[in-house]
């Protein structure tokens, strides 16, 4: 039972790696790639670190593999976003058919700086900060 | 070595060459940081299939390491991505 559940586990997390890949060849741009990857290889780990777990069932292995698991699970968001952003700050492009991109109208990308559509005549001037561009 | 272990080591043979691509032909250099983290979390799942399939649990430690220095090279990617300033490759 224990051998074909791991198994199994095994098998469906190798598949998952496989779709990460996939999309991360088939996409069209930046944004769509990394939505596929972050989340189909997360649990493509997830779930083979689970049937190590299970296979060797000892509490010292058992718990690295939890915390291989904890840690793939809170780094890879972090990572994601991080990507994210810089892929947008350095003008990665769009997929052609992407229908709202919000940020467009509210980002200044000369200045850095984020607009909220509730400016006052006196917190929207300019502040100067240190990390401005000349 | 059983049946199912050789056949999801070959499938993730198979998406390493397929990230590989990626990583070549990638049109800008977000998207080969994105390649070179999908090629991390592989890695960790390979090892933990040759940890599995060796009955080494030593490895378990390899996995961890490597899941570390791939957040830390995604991390300094990215900040170096952002000081560069927009780019048009």
């Amino acid at each position: 039972m224990i051998e074909l559940v791991k198994e199994a586990l095994i098998l469906v997390g190798a598949i998952f790696m496989f779709l990460a890949a996939l999309g991360v060849v088939r996409l069209p741009d930046l944004l769509t790639r990394m939505h596929a990857t972050t989340k189909a290889a997360t649990l493509g780990a997830t779930l083979i670190m689970l049937a190590v777990a299970l296979h060797f069932s000892q509490v010292a292995v058992v718990a690295r593999a939890l915390g291989v698991i904890l840690f793939i699970m809170m780094t890879a968001p972090v990572a994601a976003h991080v990507i994210g952003r810089a892929g947008y700050f350095v003008g990665a492009k769009l997929w052609s058919g992407t229908v709202k991109d919000e940020l467009r109208p509210n980002y200044d990308p000369l200045t850095h700086e984020l607009k909220s559509g509730l400016e006052t005549e006196a917190n929207a001037r300019h502040q100067p900060r240190e990390n401005d561009r000349p | 070595m059983s049946i199912v272990i050789l056949l999801s080591l070959v499938v993730m043979a198979l998406a390493l060459c397929l990230a590989f691509v990626r990583l070549f032909r990638g049109p800008s250099l977000p998207d080969r940081v994105v390649a070179l983290e999908l090629f991390s979390s592989m890695i960790v799942g390979i090892i933990g299939v040759v940890a599995i399939a060796t009955d080494v649990p030593s490895l378990l430690d390899v996995a961890i390491v490597m899941a570390l220095m791939a957040f830390m090279a995604t991390i300094g990617f990215a900040r170096f991505l952002e000081r560069g300033g927009p780019r048009d490759d």
